[in-house]
């Protein structure tokens, strides 16, 4: 039986489906047996991030609708043998499929992998009621800006009521150059507001835009940085203790700084 | 001598950071009540228990609610007082059934 955990964050933009896509091909390149789902009905993007968008042929709603078996509807990765996707539907909105069908959807696919990891879309409608019903443990993400930290919390409320197991949290396009500054929140801000575990923080990383042009996730580029803190991130889904690395630990050069001159 | 320094540079000593966590801190105190209006009313239940021990008040007529002001959140509370109690207990027992 296999674990479901859905990718949040409440605001758009914030890099859910990038999140998605790296930590599916990292926990694949791990050994283990994983699906992607992209549940954003309507506006799919997962099979871009991935670049898998001209296998598709059947879709998340064909095989709800019983057009198609669950097995046709699975497009395999281009590089991983144990790396699956059930795309979204282009076509309808998030109101054609029910919770419901989505609670059976993750039950069958849990039988067969060890990780269904749910590509869930922005807001707090029908879609992510959808998107977290079959899911167990959710990871959030966020940005360091205020708007994305108040959707964060919102959705953490949300999560609760649900009664998931407690979110763990993922910061996402940290500039550790603005946090020594001052000009950005830090760590230890973000998860004072929030108070939730952090499972992981991914620094800007221009090669992010490079690998997603061409539909290859930089967890698999040996020297990507966010490529990097993906890489542990997996690790850590799989229950490993990976130290968090400089950026992530949130000691900055100029708290060292004044230490060694007797000021901090 | 460090400030001196970052101010000589040209550099604000309020970092943005500190003006982001802090309109956060006060967008989520209204937030949180906003969602939870449990919360608020749970919070009303008891204060009426509590002032019940001290003082006869008119629980209907009882508001509860959440001020800004500027840079701070406060919790406003009006209670009509119709009696003040002779004698009291701070046994909540007796205080419940006076």
């Amino acid at each position: 039986m296999g674990e479901v955990i859905v990718i949040t964050s409440g605001k758009g933009g914030v890099g859910k489906t990038t999140t998605t896509a790296n930590l599916g091909t990292g926990l694949a390149s791990l050994g283990k047996k994983v699906v992607l789902v992209d549940t954003d009905i309507g506006l799919r993007n997962l099979d871009v991030v991935m670049g898998l968008e001209n296998r598709i042929v059947y879709d998340l709603l064909d095989v709800v609708e019983g057009r198609c078996r669950l097995k046709q509807a699975l497009i395999k990765d281009k590089r991983l043998e144990n790396l699956y996707l059930l795309p979204a539907n282009q076509t309808r909105d998030k109101t054609a499929v029910s919770r419901q069908q989505m609670i059976d959807l993750m039950a069958q696919l849990r039988e067969e992998y060890e990780f269904v990891l749910i590509d869930c879309p922005a807001g707090i409608e029908m879609g992510f009621k959808n998107a977290i019903a079959g899911a167990e443990k959710a990871l959030v993400v966020t940005t360091p800006e205020v708007a994305a930290v108040r959707d964060a919390d919102r959705i953490i409320g949300l999560l609760e009521a649900a009664e998931m197991e407690a979110p763990r949290l993922i910061i996402n396009r940290l500039r550790p150059d603005m946090v020594r500054k001052g000009d950005m929140m830090d760590i230890e801000d973000m998860l004072e507001i929030l108070a939730i575990d952090l499972i992981g923080v991914v620094p800007e990383d221009e090669y992010i835009v490079i690998s997603t042009n061409r539909g290859e996730p930089a967890v698999l580029d040996r020297h990507s940085r966010a490529g990097q803190a993906y890489r542990n991130i997996s690790r850590r889904l799989l229950g490993e203790e990976v130290p968090f690395l400089n950026w992530e630990a949130g000691s900055s050069f100029m708290a060292r700084l004044r230490k060694l001159i007797g000021l901090g | 001598m460090l400030e001196f320094l970052l101010r000589f540079f040209g550099r604000d000593t309020t970092a943005s950071k500190k003006i982001a966590k802090e309109r956060l801190r006060l967008v989520l105190v209204h937030d949180r009540a906003g969602v939870s209006p449990h919360l608020l009313e749970a919070l009303k239940n008891d204060l009426i228990n509590v002032i019940s021990e001290y003082l006869d008040i008119d629980t209907t007529g009882l508001e509860v609610s959440l001020n800004q002001e500027n840079d701070s959140v406060a919790l406003v509370a009006n209670i009509p007082i119709l009696r003040v109690k002779r004698t009291f207990k701070t046994s909540p027992e007796t205080a419940v059934k006076a």
